[in-house]
């Protein structure tokens, strides 16, 4: 059963030098109690994804086509208070900044309160709740600390409270942008161990957006490899990850250090930029970054697959070129 | 190779205000550092938020002021320096700071921004049109760029933008804040290399501020582990990276996922959160998050053991054997 299913989706901004085509065409799904993780550098419209998901688009964002289709329902065709209904209990969002995230002149057991508004519970039975999935990400003395402020928690805890504050519906999919990106690396490990255990208990499924290779492999099923807006390889990670089978995906791995097991001193790069989303180039989105670009990238590659379950948007898959 | 930069038990301590009810105190930033950088080499400085290597770090630059300790640049006392001999020496130790597009003034262009330190030296006669051609040159830039503006620059030219300021008056000592935050991955290491690269050319010590272990394998010669603003592990970093003696280095290594879904990776979990240095831990100040925490890690203070091209400070290091850890 797939939890999230998206089509064809194209989102674009208008902006004052023309179109900007933010995602073109994008299509990926998120299995039922799977974890699936979108890699990207800036820039390759991870975030406008997410708000395409969320239906939180910015006031110049349009979507041109495409469906996203949430336990068979599209989201983009439903009227704005079935969204909200569906916001926060079946699809809910930790966002990267745990230091924004909370209000800051409310206690936490108060914004935790707040949230279960659809509830017709005694306070005293939400509090209870809000105690109860503080405990189970991990915060110790749970019930006294909801009577504090976010300022008096450190990062690493905020972020905790803002995972409970996501699960506390039970939400069949839960988003998370970047949710460990402003934390150090020690703290990193502990959110993510967490998230698995979480994940596991709850039997949501999760949607995890982040620039970390390490991360995704670590956390994730399946791995979806965007770039300059467009999906470039999908699969299983352990396919992505040990077989790339795009140029970008093998080049990317290439270039984290954490990869280099002989010390250097020259790092790999890819070198050149993202193309200008307003003005496209024709052909293969990463040709003109390719070490491998040949003639057949003025045309435009269609997914296509690698092995079972596995594709990416490269020609050389089909001409059956050693990847 | 004589020490170009020797730091001894360097305190840098701010005042803290008190609320209502408190008393106002004081918190060590920086709590007794000592190490030293040499000429030509590269020494890293890695910790986590808080652990107080920016701080150490503008105490070098004379960004803030050394409480206590010694900061030796070539022999001469760097603590207690008046700002106006300080100016002098700022052509030899300069510094990059963290946010790229934030450090350059937003109505100067290019060629004002890399020529600046030319002029606040005050050398004059100098054609700023070819220093700025030749800066650009140096870090990768073309000349047209003398013209733009930092909002029309991305993330990672800033930066070059950055190395190319510091590097106008050809200095001894480079401190870079944190030069890769922020970059994606596939242009982090064009930012290393050209570092790597100018170091070579000009004969450069680099003070490199981080929290990305990876970078730090690669590209410096020593590191330093720093943690609630004391080293608690320092050495070549080969031996540091091939047997870490402390568990917090030991942690940090192991909070590194590596891009691969098979990796054996070795998991050292600590526990907890940072504590807050305004009310350090008694004892070992790490046995709070430590693993192998005994009785005496929380009475008795570790005293600094310096063990062959690395020292550490802990009661019961890590040792190694055959490539295996044996657990303190």
């Amino acid at each position: 059963m797939t939890v999230l299913d998206i089509q064809g989706l194209s989102v674009s901004y208008g902006t004052p030098r023309g179109e900007l085509r933010a995602l073109r065409d994008v299509s990926l799904s998120v299995p039922e109690r799977k974890i699936v993780g979108i890699v990207g550098e800036s820039g390759c419209g991870k975030s406008t994804l997410i708000s395409a998901i969320i239906r939180l688009m910015a006031p110049n964002a349009r979507v041109r086509s495409g469906t996203v289709r949430f336990n068979g329902e599209d989201l983009l065709a439903l009227p704005e208070a079935r969204m909200r209904g569906l916001r926060g209990t079946e699809i809910s969002m930790v966002f990267q900044d745990p230091m924004q995230t909370h209000n800051p002149v409310l206690t936490v057991g108060r914004q935790m309160i707040d949230i279960q508004y659809r509830d017709k519970r005694s306070k005293a039975d939400k509090l209870k709740r809000a105690a109860e999935m503080l405990a189970l990400v991990g915060i110790p003395d749970a019930s006294a600390r909801l009577n504090q402020y976010p300022f008096e928690f450190s990062g690493g805890m905020r972020q905790r409270i803002a995972i409970a504050m996501a699960l506390m519906a039970r939400p069949s999919l839960l988003i998370a942008d970047e949710p460990t990106t402003a934390l150090d690396a020690t703290l990193e490990v502990q959110i993510i161990k967490r998230l698995r255990e979480l994940q596991d208990e709850i039997g949501c499924s999760i949607l995890f957006i982040s620039h970390h290779l390490g991360v995704i492999a670590e956390l994730c099923d399946e791995v979806v490899v965007m770039y300059a807006g467009e999906v470039v390889e999908a699969g299983s990670v352990r396919d992505v990850f040990h077989n790339p089978a795009h140029p970008y995906t093998r080049a990317l791995l290439e270039c984290d250090p954490g990869h280099i097991k002989e010390k250097t001193r020259n790092l790999p790069t890819i070198p050149g930029n993202i193309p200008d989303l307003v003005s496209l180039p024709g052909g293969c989105i990463f040709a003109d970054r390719c070490p491998q670009r040949h003639d057949a990238c003025t045309e435009h590659p269609v997914l296509s697959e690698a092995s079972a379950g596995h594709r990416a948007a490269c020609h050389l898959i089909k001409a059956g070129a050693p990847a | 190779m004589s020490a170009l930069l020797d730091i001894k038990d360097v305190v840098v301590r701010f005042a803290v205000r008190g609320g209502v009810f408190s008393s106002a105190g004081s918190i060590d930033a920086v709590s007794g550092v000592s190490l030293s950088i040499e000429e030509g080499k590269t020494y890293g400085i890695v910790g986590e938020s808080g652990s107080g290597k920016t701080t150490l770090a503008r105490a070098v630059a004379g960004l803030h002021h050394a409480s206590e300790g010694s900061i030796l640049y070539r022999g001469q006392e760097l603590r207690d320096l008046p700002e106006a001999q300080f100016r002098k020496l700022r052509r030899e130790i300069v510094m990059m700071f963290q946010d790229p597009i934030g450090s350059l003034s937003p109505r100067l262009s290019v060629k004002s921004l890399i020529t600046e330190p030319f002029r606040i030296q005050g050398m004059k006669g100098r054609d700023l049109d070819a220093e700025a051609r030749r800066l650009l040159a140096m870090v990768g830039l073309p000349p047209e760029f003398a013209a733009r503006y930092p909002y029309q620059i991305s993330g990672g030219q800033a930066r070059r933008v950055g190395v190319a300021r510091a590097l106008a008056l050809d200095p001894k000592l480079l401190i870079a804040d944190e030069p890769t935050a922020g970059l994606d991955v596939s242009i982090q290491g064009e930012m290393l290399n050209l570092l790597a690269r100018l170091q070579d050319e000009l004969g450069l010590a680099i003070m490199i501020i981080t929290h990305n272990l990876n970078v730090v394998r690669h590209i410096t010669d020593r590191v330093g582990i720093m943690y609630l603003g004391k080293l608690v592990e320092e050495g070549e970093t080969d031996t540091v990276f091939s047997a870490p003696r402390h568990p917090y280095t030991l942690a940090l290594l192991a909070a590194n996922p590596e891009p691969d879904p098979d990796a054996q990776l070795m998991r050292i979990e600590l526990q907890g959160e940072p504590p807050s240095i305004l009310n350090r831990p008694t004892g070992c100040e790490f046995h709070t998050r430590c693993p192998f925490a005994q009785a005496r890690c929380s009475t008795d203070v570790p005293s600094w053991q310096v063990a062959g091209p690395a020292a550490h400070r802990c009661h019961l290091p890590a040792s190694w054997e055959q490539d295996k850890v044996c657990p303190a």
